[in-house]
C-alpha cells in the first residue's frame, strides 16, 4: 500500500528557534495516526504544516502523490478540527456545517441534504437552527467534526480535539471518534499530549520530542518496546534502572543492578545495543509481589514494602530491594481474598527477563 | 447584591454632578427669557426658530458634518488596519509603530494643532480649509478607533479565519465571511465615535479651519454676545440630542458585537 | 497573490504601514517642524530662518512664563499647579465610582453604569464648559437659585472668574478619563485575592488598603496621566472661566499663534510645555514604578 501522505526532511525555523528538525513520515490511506508529545515538541506545527497554515523552511510534503508546496490551505484535500473548535459564532449550526459548501457545485437542496446528513453522522440531527454560541463543549466538537467531514477530505486533521472536554465526555468522544473514523474510512491525524488517548485511539503513533520523531510504531510496540528512555518515560509508568548490557556470542545479556543477569531477545533492545552502561526499563505490571505463602518458579528478589497506593482495581507498591537504586514500582490487580500488603512488610519481588527493555538512548 | 449604601449614594450624587449641565440645557433652551437665570419665565420655542433662520449657522453645520463624516471614514479605515495588525504575528518594530500611532492620546491637543498649523502654512504653504481640519481630526481619532476595534479583533479566535480557509475560502473570502461580520459592530461603533469626536472638537478646528468655521468655532464666536446665550442653549440641546442618539446606536452595535462573538460583556468604549 | 500570499509577519507589516505612514506625515513631521521653527524668529510678517535660541532665552529670562514675581506665579508653574490640582481632585472623586461599578454593581448592570458615566463625556465639550459658566456665573443658576430659595441675599462672587471654576469644570470634563483606567485595573483583580486576604485575617478595609489599592495603582497612574496631560493643553476652560485676566500656558500659546502672530515664540512655548508635561509625567511614573513592575 502506498502512502497517502509523505513528508520528507521537513524543517521549520522561527527565527533562531528550530521547531521541526527533519521530519520523515508516511501515513497510509484510512489510518488513524497520532502525533504524540509534550507541549512545545512541534506536533501542532507539523499538523499545521500538513494543513497548509505553516510553510516548511525545507523538505517536501506530498498528499495523494501531489506536492503541496504551492497549494494553499484552502485548496488542500485536508480539513481540520481546531483545538478551540473555531465554531463561527455569528452563524447557526447548519450554516457552520455548510460553510465549506459555498463553493461546491451543488443545488441548494443538495446542500441542505448534505448538512442534514453530516449532522446526523455526529448525532446532532435537529440542531441545525441553533445559534452556535449556545452549544455545549461536546456539541461544539461534533459541529466542528461535521463541518470538517462534509467536504469529504482525504485527511482529517484533529488538533487536541478532546482537551477542552471533561474526563467522562472525553472518554465517550474517544470511542465515537474511533467509530466515526471506521465508518467514513478517512485518514485521521490526531495531535495530542495525552498518551492514554493516543494509545486507545490510534493505529500508529509518532512520539515527538523537540522537533523530532522519537519513535513511530503501533500502540502495543510503543508501550512494550520503547526505543529510548524519553519515550519510555513519556508513555505509561516505567521503572528505569541502571544496568550493563553486552553481547555473549549472538545473545544480548543484561545485568540489572540489584536484580541480576538475564538474556534478552533482539526486540527487547529496539534502540540497538551499545555494550556497557545502560538503562533498563521494566513496566510495573510485569513485576509482581509474592504474598505470604505464595511461591513461584520465576526469578525473585527480597525487598520491603516502602509505599502502598490503593487505586480500587489496582494497588501500586513501591518496594525497596537491596542493591536496586530506587524503589521498584509494582502494580497488582486486586483479587478477592488477596490482602493488601502494609508498609514495612517484607516481601519478594517477582521479575522476568522477558519483560526487560534495554534503553540505550 | 452587597449593601454599600455609602458608595451607592456617592455614585448617585456623582451622576447628578455629571449630568447637571446637560439637564439644564433644555430647561433654558425652551425658556422664554433672554437671560439665563432662575426663575424660568415660560415655555418658548423661539430660540429654535431663530436657529432655523440663521444662515451662517447652517453653513457651519454643513462644514462640520462634512468634516466629521470624512474623518470618521478615514480614521476607521486606518484604525482597522492597525487593530487587525495588532492581532497578527509580531515583527520587529510593530509595537513601536502601533505605540506611535496611539501617541495623540497623550499629547496636548493644542500641540497637535499648532504643529499641523506650522506644517500647512509654513512648510507646505497651503491654505487652511476643511481638509486641513479633516487631516488633523483623523490624527486624533485614529487612537480611539484602534481602542474600540482592538476589543473587536482581540475577541476573535485566530482559528476562525484559518477554519474558513481550511474549508476552501480564500484569505479575502475568510475575512469577508467570518472576520468582517464579527467586527462590523466595532467598525460601526468606531465610525460613530470618530464622528462625534470630530463634530465636537474645538481646539484643532479653531487653529486649522479655513474661511468657513465649523460648528464649535461658530458657537465659540457666539459666546461673546450676551444676547446669544439662549441661542447657544438651543443649539446645545440639539447637539447633545444628536450625540446621545449616535452614542446609543454605537453602544447598541458594540453590545451586539459582544453578544455575537459569544463573549461576556465587560462594557465600556475605551 | 501579491502581498496577501506572503508570510503573516509581512502581512502584518503591510497593514501597519498605512496608519503608520499617516501618523509619520501628520504627527512626526509636524512635531519636527515645531522644533525647527522654535529656533527661528519672527520679524514682521516674515520668518527669520537663522538659528537662534532667542525664543527660549525670552521664555527663561522674563518674569512671565517661568519664574513669576512676588505677586503672581509664572504661567508654566501656575498651569502645572492647576492641572495637578484638577488631576488630584478628578482622580480622587473618580476612584470611588470606579470601585463602585467594579465591586458593588451586579455584573450584568456594569455596562449600563459605564454607559451612563460615558454619555456626558461625548456631548459637546464647548457647550459643557459654557454651561458651567452659566451655572457658576454672577447671575448664574447657582446664585439665582440660591437667592430664589432664600439661602443667600447677594450673589456669591467666589464662583466664577477664579481657579475654582476652572477646577470644577475640568474635573467634570475629564471624569470619564479618570474612571475608566481605574475601573479596568480593578476589574483585573482576581476576586479570590480578596478572599485570601480576608481568610488571612484582614477585614474589608485593611484588605482594601493592602490588596485592592496596591493592585489598582496601574489604573491610578493611567488615570493621572490621561487627565494631567490634556488639561495642560486645554485653553477653552481657562479662557471662558477666568475671563480676560487669567492666562494659562495653553492660552499664551494660542495667543501667540492666532493673535500676536509670533509663531516661533509660540512653538518654543509649546515645546517647553510638552517637556514640562513629559518630565512631570515621568517623575510620577518613576515614583510609582514599584507598583507598576511586572504589570501592563
Amino acid at each position: 500500500m502506498t502512502a497517502l501522505i509523505q513528508l520528507r526532511g521537513i524543517h521549520k525555523h522561527y527565527g533562531d528557534y528550530h521547531a521541526l528538525r527533519g521530519i520523515d513520515l508516511e501515513i497510509r490511506q484510512g489510518e488513524f495516526f497520532s502525533l504524540l508529545g509534550p507541549s512545545g515538541c512541534g506536533k501542532t506545527t507539523l499538523l499545521r504544516t500538513i494543513a497548509g497554515f505553516e510553510t516548511p523552511s525545507s523538505g517536501t510534503l506530498m498528499i495523494d502523490g501531489k506536492d503541496m508546496a504551492a497549494v494553499p490551505a484552502n485548496h488542500r484535500p485536508t480539513n481540520m478540527v481546531f483545538q478551540s473548535y473555531a465554531i463561527f459564532p455569528h452563524l447557526t449550526v447548519a450554516e457552520n456545517v455548510g460553510f465549506g459548501l459555498r463553493r461546491e457545485p451543488m443545488s441548494k437542496d443538495q446542500k441542505t441534504k448534505a448538512v442534514a446528513e453530516a449532522l446526523a453522522m455526529v448525532g446532532l440531527s435537529g440542531y441545525g437552527t441553533r445559534a452556535a454560541h449556545a452549544l455545549s463543549g461536546g456539541q461544539r466538537q461534533r459541529v466542528a467534526l461535521a463541518r470538517a467531514l462534509i467536504l469529504k477530505p482525504k485527511v482529517l486533521l484533529l488538533d487536541e480535539p478532546l482537551s477542552a472536554l471533561d474526563k467522562k465526555m472525553r472518554e465517550q468522544m474517544q470511542v465515537e471518534l474511533i467509530r466515526l473514523q471506521r465508518t467514513v474510512g478517512i485518514t485521521f491525524i490526531l495531535v495530542t499530549h495525552d498518551q492514554e488517548e493516543a494509545l486507545v485511539m490510534s493505529d500508529r503513533i509518532a512520539v515527538m520530542f523537540e522537533g523530532e520523531i522519537g519513535q513511530m510504531a503501533d500502540p502495543e510496540t510503543l508501550y512494550r518496546r520503547p526505543n529510548s528512555r524519553r519515550v519510555a518515560e513519556f508513555i505509561g509508568k516505567m521503572n528505569i534502572l541502571p544496568g550493563q548490557v553486552g553481547m555473549e556470542g549472538n545473545r544480548i545479556v543484561v545485568d540489572v543492578a540489584g536484580l541480576g543477569r538475564g538474556a534478552v531477545e533482539t526486540d527487547q533492545a529496539p534502540g540497538g545495543v551499545v555494550p556497557g552502561n545502560t538503562s533498563v526499563g521494566i513496566r510495573p505490571e510485569t513485576l509482581g509481589v509474592l504474598f505470604p505463602g505464595e511461591t513461584t518458579d520465576r526469578r525473585v528478589a527480597e525487598g520491603v514494602v516502602d509505599e502502598v497506593v490503593y487505586y480500587g482495581d489496582m494497588t501500586y507498591y513501591d518496594v525497596r530491594v537491596p542493591g536496586v537504586q530506587q524503589p521498584l514500582t509494582i502494580s497488582m490487580k486486586n483479587i478477592i481474598g488477596r490482602p493488601v500488603l502494609e508498609v514495612g512488610a517484607p516481601t519478594r519481588v517477582v521479575w522476568d527477563e522477558r519483560s526487560l527493555v534495554v534503553l540505550s538512548r | 447584591m452587597r449593601r454599600a449604601w455609602g458608595l451607592r449614594t456617592y455614585a448617585i450624587i456623582y451622576l447628578v454632578f455629571l449630568y447637571a449641565p446637560i439637564l439644564l440645557l433644555p430647561l433654558f433652551a425652551f425658556n422664554d427669557a433672554a437671560i439665563i437665570a432662575f426663575p424660568l419665565t415660560g415655555f418658548s420655542t423661539r430660540w429654535f426658530e431663530q436657529l432655523w433662520t440663521t444662515q451662517a449657522l447652517h453653513q457651519a453645520l454643513r462644514n462640520s458634518l462634512f468634516i466629521a463624516s470624512i474623518t470618521a471614514i478615514l480614521a476607521t479605515l486606518l484604525g482597522t488596519c492597525a487593530a487587525r495588525a495588532g492581532t497578527m504575528p509580531s515583527f520587529p518594530g510593530k509595537r513601536g509603530a502601533l505605540g506611535f500611532v496611539m501617541l495623540p492620546l497623550v499629547l496636548p491637543e493644542i500641540v497637535i494643532a499648532v504643529a499641523l498649523l506650522i506644517v500647512v502654512r509654513q512648510v507646505l504653504d497651503l491654505n487652511l480649509s476643511n481638509w486641513t481640519v479633516i487631516a488633523a481630526h483623523t490624527v486624533i481619532c485614529i487612537p480611539f478607533s484602534i481602542a474600540i476595534l482592538n476589543g473587536a479583533f482581540q475577541n476573535l479566535d485566530p482559528s476562525f479565519e484559518e477554519a474558513a480557509m481550511d474549508l476552501g475560502e480564500t484569505r479575502w473570502g475568510a475575512f469577508r465571511l467570518v472576520t468582517l461580520p464579527l467586527v462590523l459592530p466595532g467598525i460601526i461603533s468606531s465610525l460613530l465615535i470618530c464622528f462625534i469626536i470630530s463634530l465636537d472638537d474645538f481646539v484643532i478646528a479653531q487653529f486649522l479651519t479655513g474661511s468657513n468655521p465649523t460648528m464649535p468655532v461658530y458657537i465659540y464666536g457666539l459666546t461673546r454676545f450676551v444676547d446669544a446665550l439662549p441661542l447657544i442653549m438651543a443649539l446645545g440641546t440639539i447637539l447633545v440630542t444628536i450625540s446621545i442618539t449616535l452614542l446609543i446606536i454605537a453602544e447598541y452595535f458594540r453590545r451586539r458585537g459582544v453578544a455575537r462573538a459569544g463573549f461576556k460583556d465587560t462594557g465600556g468604549f475605551l | 497573490m501579491g502581498i496577501f500570499a506572503t508570510s503573516p509577519k509581512a502581512r502584518a507589516a503591510a497593514l501597519v504601514a498605512p496608519p503608520l505612514i499617516y501618523s509619520l506625515l501628520l504627527l512626526a513631521f509636524p512635531l519636527v517642524a515645531i522644533v525647527v521653527i522654535s529656533f527661528w524668529t519672527q520679524s514682521g510678517l516674515n520668518l527669520d530662518r537663522t538659528f537662534t535660541t532667542a525664543n527660549y532665552r525670552e521664555i527663561f529670562s522674563g518674569p512671565i512664563y517661568i519664574w513669576g514675581n512676588a505677586n503672581r506665579w509664572g504661567v508654566l508653574p501656575l498651569s502645572i499647579f492647576v492641572s495637578a490640582t484638577v488631576t488630584l481632585i478628578t482622580v480622587a472623586l473618580a476612584y470611588p465610582i470606579a470601585y463602585f461599578v467594579s465591586f458593588v454593581v451586579a455584573p450584568e448592570r456594569k455596562s449600563l453604569w459605564l454607559f451612563l458615566i460615558t454619555i456626558p463625556f461625548w456631548t459637546s465639550y464647548l457647550i459643557r464648559v459654557f454651561l458651567w459658566k452659566v451655572i457658576l456665573g454672577y447671575n448664574g443658576v447657582v446664585n439665582t437659585g440660591l437667592i430664589e430659595l432664600g439661602i443667600i441675599q447677594e450673589p456669591l462672587n467666589v464662583l466664577l472668574y477664579n481657579l475654582n471654576s476652572v477646577i470644577i469644570t475640568l474635573a467634570h470634563a475629564y471624569a470619564v478619563f479618570a474612571i475608566l483606567p481605574i475601573y479596568v485595573a480593578l476589574e483585573k483583580i482576581d476576586r479570590s485575592l480578596l478572599e485570601a486576604s480576608q481568610d488571612l485575617g484582614e477585614n474589608r478595609f485593611t484588605t482594601f488598603l493592602r490588596v485592592t489599592l496596591p493592585l489598582s495603582v496601574p489604573g491610578i497612574v493611567g488615570a493621572v496621566l490621561i487627565v494631567f496631560i490634556p488639561t495642560i493643553g486645554d485653553y477653552v476652560t481657562p479662557e471662558l472661566m477666568l475671563g480676560s485676566g487669567g492666562r494659562l500656558m495653553s492660552n499664551v500659546i494660542q495667543t501667540q499663534f492666532l493673535q500676536l502672530n509670533n509663531w516661533p515664540l509660540g512653538a518654543a512655548l509649546s515645546i517647553i510645555t510638552m517637556l514640562a508635561v513629559g518630565i512631570v509625567s515621568l517623575l510620577f511614573i518613576l515614583l510609582n514604578r514599584r507598583w507598576l513592575r511586572g504589570r501592563a
